[in-house]
């Protein structure tokens, strides 16, 4: 047990000063500032094109169903299996 | 697991109807307000887990049965499906498409242009996506939870003979 | 650089799931400090999105001016759903082996140290 707390202390050190460093130290270049992102081309077509293309007034609902709407039938896949996995879990066999 | 007092029964009993509605409205609007088909039918989901909670499991499971609940989340999933597979008999002919709106859409009933007023009538074939995930969504989180809280029950029975 | 605060906090989120998990013997810690990491991701996919000064991109009676971008909160609905599918299955494994165990501790269900 004293071996394994010091291994599990010693990973946790580590990725606490990865993590730190990677934010302090990294401004400026890699890391924008937060409220200046990156300058995006797409979401800058997405938010001037919405309503003359899909006919929606909300952005975020248009992106999910109609410019990206593969990744919300994967979505739905997922949650498809979750439920048929958790009722499989407390089936009853009749004896 | 036992209900709860009077009280708690009568109070559940007179929320849930409002609860409900509210999360419909969520789900409908999903294209002019902020929500949709998930967030909306995970706010139905916990007007119902509020009412599992107040009754008991046993009386819930009395009334409602699982396999209900499954046939009620497969139908939304075959909606869903079955809307994007239409995209490839009408208009452009490609999978995934907007065929009411799209550039040679059909233009049925959801076909307004947006001007940034509260039409309902408008945004093409987004409506109908938000209804089938919105029942899904609520009949898979509901059975979860219906599962969950009657397996408890059943072990408590059998170590007491 | 104190302007810079929500990218502190996602690292005060998964230092403290990334805790739990490894220092925890109960089964349902741990299962809580999983969540707090995958809150902590959600956080920092939504933080990146935002531009200075700008509003939600909704065009119902908005008041106009710059719209913040709205593909990291689509993706972001996407990661909670699953989150939660896979919350459901790790609660209803739990409940399986508590019935054949008889007890939650990490240390006396995974054999011998």
């Amino acid at each position: 047990m004293n071996k394994r707390d010091f291994l599990a202390l010693a990973f946790l050190t580590v990725i606490a000063v990865f993590l730190v460093f990677s934010v302090v130290f990294m401004f400026d270049e890699d890391l924008h500032p937060f409220g200046e992102p990156t300058e995006n081309d797409m979401d800058q077509y997405i938010i001037d094109n919405t309503q003359t293309e899909t006919g929606a007034d909300n952005g975020v609902t248009s992106v999910v169903f109609d410019y990206r709407g593969f990744d919300t039938l994967g979505e739905a896949t997922v949650l498809f299996t979750a439920v048929a996995g958790v009722i499989l879990v407390f089936r009853r066999l009749k004896k | 697991m036992s209900g709860m007092s009077r009280i708690v029964k009568t109070m559940t009993s007179t929320v849930f109807p409002f609860a409900m509605i509210f999360g419909l409205y969520v789900i409908a609007h999903g294209h002019l307000t902020p929500g949709g088909g998930f967030q909306g039918g995970a706010v139905v989901a916990s007007a119902c887990a509020m009412v599992l909670v107040a009754y008991g499991s046993v009386w819930t499971m009395r009334k409602i049965k699982e396999k209900h609940l499954s046939v009620l989340e497969s139908l939304g999933a075959l909606g869903f499906i079955s809307l994007a597979f239409l995209g490839l008999i009408f208009a452009d002919k490609i999978f995934f498409d907007d065929f009411i709106m799209g550039p040679n859409g059909i233009g049925m009933i959801f076909n307004n242009a947006a001007l940034g007023e509260s039409d309902i009538f408008t945004a093409g074939v987004i409506p109908l996506m938000n209804f089938a995930v919105g029942l899904k969504v609520i009949a898979g989180l509901f059975a979860i939870v219906l599962v969950m809280a009657y397996a408890t029950v059943k072990v408590k029975e059998v170590k007491s003979k | 650089m104190i302007y810079n605060i929500p990218y502190f906090a996602v690292i005060a989120l998964i230092l403290i799931g990334l805790y739990a998990i490894l220092f925890r013997r109960n089964l349902i810690k741990i299962v809580i400090g999983i969540t707090l990491i995958e809150s902590g991701v959600n956080l920092f996919l939504i933080t990146l999105g935002y531009r200075e000064g700008s509003t939600a991109p909704i065009y119902t009676l908005s008041p106009g001016g710059i719209m913040s971008m709205p593909v990291p909160q689509a993706l972001t609905l996407t990661s909670i759903v699953i989150g939660v599918a896979v919350l459901a299955l790790m609660l209803s494994f739990i409940i399986h082996i508590y019935r054949h165990y008889k007890t939650l501790d990490v240390r006396k269900i995974g054999g011998d140290d």
